[in-house]
């Protein structure tokens, strides 16, 4: 059975808002990166841009969007398609599992986020 | 003459739906979807089975898959609907089929009866009626026009998906119809019941509602209103 137990803030209103304001923000970032690399980086410069604490924060922003923006997203798709409604009990099965290793890649993306702008 | 297409399923005693065909001689009249299937009952094969009653658009029984459009069939036109002189009817999608184009409505009403659709207000009720400002009836107008013909629901995938869950629009255009109405007081207990991922929430957008209202209502228009009224009370 679908129930919002597995949705990222149980909450209809909090996902839907979440989803919204991290959407602005991944487009922000990406702009930013977009405006970065069109006018010319080298490594140095890339690098002197990554070490400042106000990138470091951009980027950790950024990743915390991407992972609440990915998770609201696919656990939505998932509870559309992949049911005991339209795939009968399998569905029950391959929903969940799905779920999971959305949420274990994402949780590794982060963690990998933070330590190459930490590490 | 016109090429009628028409969904036949009798679950007592067919494998599987089929569509059959008729051959219907208009006389070059522009009638309606529904005086066709009215022909082919009388004139071709009495077993067709659909529902009908008032013939002008008010009742919402015959609410049809009409050439790819949900719609009624007694107030579309065929001079609307035909393409290439071939008129396809099926029954309304997502919902099991009683009989050829009768579908089972039981979900569609489950969820109109889960937003509690009447008037709640529990102070003493004044002697003749309770009165509304012009401008606080005028914010009903859109609303109560709804027949309830399940042409906007049954043309949602977020209520093909989730039709145990999801109100549809059909049921949040009547759940704004109470949030709007200066006389309910349940306000709060109302919002309170819609805060979740599926039932308001599962709707994207997609307007297939208001593309095919019967009565050119724009229930996503009031799933807006809904979201800006949960976000007021939250914040």
């Amino acid at each position: 059975m679908v129930t919002q137990v597995t949705s990222f803030s149980r909450n209809g209103l909090s996902d839907w808002l979440i989803q919204r304001v991290s959407s602005l923000i991944l487009l922000a970032y990406f702009l930013f990166i977009g405006v970065q690399i069109a006018t010319g980086i080298d490594y140095n410069s890339w690098r002197a841009l990554h070490d400042t604490t106000a990138m470091k924060v951009f980027t950790l922003l950024a990743i915390g969007a991407y992972v609440s923006h990915a998770w609201i997203g696919l656990w939505t798709v998932f509870t559309d398609y992949l049911t005991e409604y339209m795939l009968g009990s399998i569905g029950n099965v391959v929903r969940p599992v799905l779920q999971i290793a959305v949420v274990l890649a994402l949780v590794v993306y982060a963690i990998w986020v933070i330590q190459v702008i930490w590490g | 003459m016109l090429q009628v297409s028409v969904y036949r399923f009798n679950p007592e005693s067919d494998a599987a739906p089929q569509m059959q065909e008729y051959q219907v001689e208009t006389g070059g009249k522009d009638l309606m979807v529904l005086d066709v299937l009215e022909m082919i009952k009388a004139e071709h094969d009495a077993s067709v089975t659909y529902r009908r009653s008032c013939r002008e658009g008010v009742c919402g029984s015959d609410g049809l898959n009409i050439n790819g459009k949900n719609g009624l069939a007694c107030i579309t036109p065929l001079s609307d609907a035909v393409k290439k002189n071939k008129l396809v009817i099926r029954p309304l999608p997502g919902l099991p089929v009683v009989r050829d184009l009768v579908v089972d409505m039981s979900l569609f009403y489950a969820q109109y009866e889960k937003i509690e659709p009447y008037l709640q207000n529990n102070s003493p009720a004044p002697a003749i009626e309770r009165l509304q400002t012009p401008e606080d009836r005028a914010k009903l107008d859109g609303l109560y026009e709804c027949i309830l013909c399940a042409c906007c629901s049954t043309s949602c995938p977020s209520f093909w998906w989730n039709p145990d869950r999801f109100v549809g629009p059909a049921g949040l255009l009547q759940a704004y119809r109470f949030l709007a109405d200066s006389r309910d007081q349940a306000t709060d207990e109302r919002l309170a019941k819609l805060d979740d991922p599926f039932s308001v929430f599962r709707c994207h957008g997609i307007q297939n509602c208001v593309n095919v209202c019967p009565k050119g209502l724009n229930p996503t228009r009031a799933i807006g209103h809904i979201r800006t009224m949960l976000l007021n009370r939250a914040a």
